[in-house]
C-alpha cells in the first residue's frame, strides 16, 4: 500500500458483457493532492470514477478508502463516506437560486415539513466564500450565472457534504481561462484544507499547472503513474496514445494558390460581438483562429455560413462579392461548415445515417422529380467508404454511431455541397486524441486537394500543429497572425490575453 | 376495455429487456409486433366486433364505415404534415366549417357583386373552398414562422377566428339546400360525398387520391425529407441549407387545404352547411396521427400510419354503435385507446434503442 494514499483501487476489473472496460487497474489517489487522470475516450478513466463513485461495481478487485476495505453500493452511500463527483455536464436546476440548488433534494427542516430557507441561505453562503465566492448572492437564480460559476455552484454542493474526495470529471470543458483559474485557485484551496482531488482532464496544457500526480490511462489498463514535476507534455501524450506527438498531427504541405474567401471589415452585432474582422483564406490553406470561449470564433463562421446577419463588411468567394447573407446563397457560393456542437447543430437524430448525409444535397438525387433511392445509398455510402466512418449500415440510425463517426457524418454532408472553401468550428472537441489525429489528416488531406479550410480552435498545441497560418481573436477582433514559421504558445497566448486587458476595462 | 385486452400480449413483451440470443429474437419479434400494431390492432378490432355482430362484417357495412372514416383520414393526413415538422395544428376542424360555409353560401345564395349575383360552377366551388383552407394555413404557417408564435396558441387563435369566420358568413344561420339548379349551372355538389364511382364512395377515392399523394410527397420527395429534417432537428435543418421557414409555412398550407376538403366533403355528405361543421374534429385527426404513430415531438411518422389511426378510430367507433354501447361508454374507450397508442409508441421506441445499441 502507498503510504498517503486515500483511496485506493486494487486490481479493479469491470466487464461490460464481453467487452473489458478495465483491467485489473492498481488506482491511488494521494492524499491532498490534486490527482490527475487523462487518456483517450473509453480508455478507462470514466470507468474507474464510476466505480470510485459507487455508481457501478467493480466485477473484480477492491476499494481501500483510508487503508480500509469498503464496499461502495451506490452514489449515496459513497457520499457517505465523504467521496463526491462533479460530472461533465451540470446537473443544476436553472430556475432554482444558489442555495436552493445546493440543497436540492435534502434541503434543511425547520420542523418536519418546512424548508429552513435562512438556514439554507447561510450554509450555502458559508460555502460560496469557501470558494472564494462571497460577493455571490446565494438567491441568485442559477441561471443567471456564467457558466463557470455555476460550476462552482456544483461544487459546493459536493462541499456541502463532508466531502474528502472530490472527483471531477473535465469540468474546465466550457470554461472560460479566466474561470478556468478561479477554478483551479479552489482546488488549491481544496487542497491546503486537506481534501484529495481526482481531476480527469483532457487539457494537457491545463492540468499542467495544477496537478500533484498524473496517471495515464490507455485501453482499459493503467499505463503510467508519475509524480507531475517529473513528466513534461510530450512525455504524458507520447503515453496516452503509445507513441510520438510529433507523429500525431500531418501538417499540410501544398502550396497557397488563390485567394478563396477574402472578409473584409466583418461585424455582428449580439451577445458576442465580431467586431471588423478581415482575413483570407487561400486554396491549399489551413488557416487556424485561435480563440477563447466567448471570442466570437462561433459567430465569425456562423455570420460566413449565413446563420446570423452581418452588421457590417463583405464577403467574397473567389473574388465575387456575396451579398445575399443566407445559407442557401453561401452554400452555393461555396462555403460549408461542420458546426461546433454536433448534437445540437449537425445531426438529424430522428434521421439515419444515409439521410443525414444527404440531406443538403438531396435536390440532386432526384429523378424525374422524386427521389432516387439509388442513387442516395451510392452517395452515402460512397462517402461513408471515403471517410471511413464506421456504422452499422447506411440505413441505422445516427445517433447508434460513436462520437467521432458522428462528426465525420456531418463532414461528409458539408464535403457533399462541394464546397471550395470549408469552415470547421471546434473540429476536435469532445473527440479522443486518436480520431483528432484523423480529423488533422483529413484537413490536411483537403488542402492538398485545393480547398482552403478556416478551422477554430481553443487548444494551442492543436493549433499551431494544423495550421499554415493562425489567427488570434478575442472580444470579437482578429489581434494577431502569426505563420507556421512565427508562431508560438507564448505568442498566442499574449495575443489572446491582451483582451483581457480590455476586457478588466470595458 | 376491448383494446387493452386483446393487445396485452404485444405490451407484456414489450416490458421485457431483450436479453441474449434467443430473448432477442423474441425481442425482434416484439418490435415487429409494435411497428405494425396499428393493423394489428385494426384486425383485431374487425375480429371481435364480427364475432359479436354479424352485421359487422358485411360489405356494405364495411364501405360505410370507411366512407366515415374518409373524413378524419384526409383531415388527419394534413395534420401529420404539420406533427412531422415538430409543430401542430388545432384550427382545422375550423378550417373544415369555413370552407364549408364558403362553399354552402356560393351554392345557394351566390356571389353578390356590383349589378347582381354570380354563381359558380361546383368545380369552381370546391376550388375556392379549398383555396379559403390553404389560405387560412398560410396564416397559421406566417404566425409560426414570421411571428414566431408557438404552433399551438397560433392555431388554437385562428381555431376561433376561422370558427367566427363561417359563422359570420350566414350570421349563424344554416345554408339548407345546396342541389344548385341547373339554371344556376351550379348542380352536382351531391357528387363528392354521396355519389359512388364502382360501387365505392367517391370520398372514399378522394382519400386514397390523398393519401397516395401524401406518402409520395413524404417519402419520395426533397420537400418530405426536408419536413422530417425540420422535425428532427431545426438547427441542423437550417446548417443544410434548408429554408426552414417555407417548409414549415407549407405544411400549414397543406394541413389547410386537407381540412377544407375534407369539409366540403362533410358538407355534401350532409346536403347542408352549418357553422357548427367539423367542430372539435381536430381531436380526431390529431388522436389518428398519434394512433399511428406520429411522435408529436417531431421527425418522427408515416402517411400510412395515420391512415390506419383513422381507420382504428373509425372501425372502433362505428363497431361500438352496431353492438349498442352507448355514446358515453364509446369516448372512454377512444380516449384510453389513444394513451394506450401513445404508452406501446413508447416501448417500441426502448426497444428499439435496445436493440441498434446491441448490434452497434
Amino acid at each position: 500500500m502507498n503510504a498517503g494514499g486515500l483511496l485506493d483501487a486494487r486490481d479493479i476489473s469491470k466487464n461490460y458483457g464481453g467487452v473489458r472496460a478495465l483491467k485489473g487497474v492498481t488506482f491511488t489517489a494521494y492524499r491532498g493532492k490534486v490527482n490527475v487522470l487523462v487518456g483517450e475516450n473509453g480508455a478507462g478513466k470514466s470507468t474507474l470514477m464510476k466505480i470510485l463513485s459507487g455508481a457501478e461495481q467493480p466485477t473484480s478487485g477492491e476499494i481501500l478508502l483510508d487503508g480500509e476495505a469498503v464496499v461502495l453500493s451506490s452514489p449515496r452511500d459513497a457520499m457517505a463516506r465523504g467521496i463526491g463527483i462533479i460530472h461533465q455536464e451540470l446537473s443544476l436546476f436553472p430556475n432554482l437560486s444558489i442555495a436552493e440548488n445546493m440543497f436540492a433534494g435534502r434541503e434543511l427542516r425547520r420542523g418536519r415539513r418546512f424548508v429552513d430557507a435562512a438556514g439554507q441561505r447561510r450554509r450555502a453562503s458559508e460555502v460560496l466564500a469557501r470558494l472564494g465566492q462571497d460577493h455571490l448572492d446565494p438567491d441568485t437564480l442559477v441561471e443567471d450565472l456564467p457558466i463557470g460559476q455555476q460550476q462552482l455552484v456544483e461544487i459546493g454542493r459536493a462541499l456541502l457534504e463532508d466531502v474528502r474526495v472530490l472527483i471531477m470529471d473535465e469540468p474546465t470543458s466550457a470554461l472560460s481561462n479566466h474561470e478556468v483559474d478561479v477554478l483551479f485557485n479552489v482546488m488549491a484551496d481544496l487542497r491546503e484544507q486537506d481534501v484529495t482531488v481526482i481531476y480527469i482532464s483532457h487539457k494537457l496544457d491545463e492540468f499542467r499547472r495544477i496537478g500533484d500526480w498524473v496517471t495515464v490511462f490507455r485501453d482499459g489498463a493503467l499505463v503510467a503513474h508519475e509524480s507531475m514535476s517529473r513528466t513534461d507534455t510530450a512525455w504524458i501524450v507520447r503515453q496516452m496514445v503509445g507513441r510520438d506527438p510529433d507523429s500525431l498531427y500531418v501538417r499540410n504541405s501544398s502550396p497557397a494558390g488563390d485567394v478563396l474567401l477574402d472578409v473584409r471589415g466583418l461585424s455582428v452585432l449580439g451577445a458576442v460581438r465580431v467586431d471588423d474582422v478581415s482575413l483570407t483564406v487561400r486554396a491549399g490553406e489551413v488557416v487556424g483562429i485561435y480563440g477563447l470561449m466567448g471570442a466570437g470564433r462561433t459567430e465569425l463562421v456562423e455570420c460566413l455560413m449565413g446563420m446570423r446577419r452581418a452588421s457590417g463588411g463583405e464577403v467574397r468567394l473567389r473574388g465575387e462579392i456575396e451579398p445575399e447573407g443566407t445559407v442557401q446563397a453561401r452554400m452555393a457560393a461555396g462555403l460549408a461548415l461542420v458546426p461546433e456542437d454536433r448534437q445540437r447543430d449537425g445531426l438529424v437524430q430522428t434521421m439515419s445515417v444515409r439521410d443525414n448525409i444527404v440531406l443538403a444535397t438531396i435536390d440532386r438525387l432526384k429523378r424525374a422529380g422524386l427521389l432516387s433511392g439509388g442513387a442516395e445509398q451510392r452517395t452515402a455510402a460512397a462517402k461513408v467508404a471515403e471517410l471511413a466512418i464506421k456504422s452499422p449500415g447506411l440505413g441505422a440510425v445516427v445517433t447508434a454511431l460513436s462520437g467521432g463517426n458522428q462528426q465525420k457524418v456531418v463532414l461528409a454532408r458539408a464535403l457533399l455541397t462541394e464546397p471550395v472553401v470549408l469552415l470547421l468550428d471546434e473540429p476536435t472537441r469532445g473527440i479522443d486524441v486518436g480520431a483528432k489525429a484523423q480529423i488533422a489528416a483529413l484537413m490536411a488531406d483537403l488542402a492538398t486537394q485545393g480547398f482552403g479550410v478556416l478551422f477554430t480552435s481553443s487548444e494551442l498545441a492543436e493549433v499551431i500543429a494544423m495550421s499554415d497560418r493562425v489567427l488570434v481573436m478575442a472580444r470579437g477582433r482578429i489581434t494577431a497572425e502569426f505563420t507556421s514559421a512565427n508562431v508560438t504558445e507564448e505568442a498566442l497566448v499574449t495575443a489572446s490575453a491582451s483582451d483581457r486587458v480590455l476586457e478588466g476595462r470595458s | 376495455m376491448t383494446d387493452t385486452h386483446v393487445a396485452a400480449p404485444e405490451a407484456a413483451a414489450a416490458a421485457r429487456p431483450p436479453g441474449p440470443p434467443r430473448r432477442r429474437s423474441l425481442a425482434r419479434a416484439a418490435l415487429l409486433l409494435l411497428r405494425g400494431r396499428t393493423l394489428v390492432v385494426l384486425v383485431l378490432l374487425v375480429i371481435f366486433f364480427s364475432a359479436i355482430s354479424s352485421e359487422y362484417l358485411t360489405q356494405s357495412n364495411l364501405i360505410l364505415m370507411t366512407k366515415h372514416v374518409a373524413i378524419n383520414a384526409i383531415l388527419a393526413i394534413g395534420v401529420t404534415f404539420v406533427i412531422l415538422t415538430g409543430g401542430i395544428d388545432l384550427s382545422v376542424g375550423s378550417i373544415a366549417g369555413l370552407a364549408s360555409m364558403v362553399a354552402g353560401g356560393l351554392l345557394f345564395k351566390g356571389l353578390n357583386v356590383p349589378g347582381g349575383t354570380v354563381f359558380f360552377s361546383v368545380a369552381m366551388v370546391i376550388l375556392v373552398g379549398i383555396v379559403v383552407g390553404a389560405l387560412v394555413g398560410a396564416v397559421n404557417g406566417v404566425l409560426v414562422t414570421r411571428f414566431k408564435v408557438a404552433p399551438f396558441i397560433a392555431t388554437l387563435g385562428i381555431l376561433y377566428v376561422a370558427r367566427g369566420a363561417a359563422q359570420l358568413l350566414s350570421n349563424g344561420g344554416t345554408y339548407p339546400d345546396l342541389a344548385g339548379s341547373p339554371a344556376r349551372g351550379n348542380t352536382g355538389f351531391h357528387f363528392i360525398g354521396v355519389d359512388t364511382l364502382i360501387g365505392i364512395p367517391v370520398a372514399v377515392w378522394i382519400m386514397v387520391l390523398v393519401a397516395v399523394a401524401a406518402i409520395v410527397v413524404t417519402t419520395k420527395t426533397p420537400f418530405g425529407r426536408r419536413i422530417f429534417a425540420v422535425g428532427g432537428n431545426e438547427r441542423a435543418a437550417v446548417l443544410s441549407g434548408i429554408r426552414v421557414n417555407r417548409v414549415k409555412i407549407a405544411v400549414y398550407v397543406i394541413s389547410g387545404a386537407c381540412a377544407a376538403l375534407a369539409g366540403l366533403l362533410l358538407t355534401s355528405e350532409l346536403g347542408a352547411a352549418y357553422p357548427d361543421t367539423a367542430t372539435t374534429y381536430e381531436l380526431n385527426a390529431i388522436a389518428a396521427a398519434v394512433l399511428g404513430g406520429t411522435a408529436l415531438s417531431g421527425g418522427r411518422g408515416t402517411i400510412i400510419g395515420t391512415v390506419m389511426g383513422a381507420f382504428v378510430i373509425g372501425f372502433l367507433g362505428d363497431g361500438l354503435v352496431l353492438v349498442g354501447v352507448s355514446t358515453f361508454w364509446q369516448s372512454v374507450v377512444k380516449g384510453a385507446v389513444i394513451i394506450f397508442a401513445v404508452i406501446t409508441e413508447q416501448a417500441q421506441q426502448r426497444l428499439q434503442s435496445a436493440l441498434t445499441k446491441r448490434t452497434a
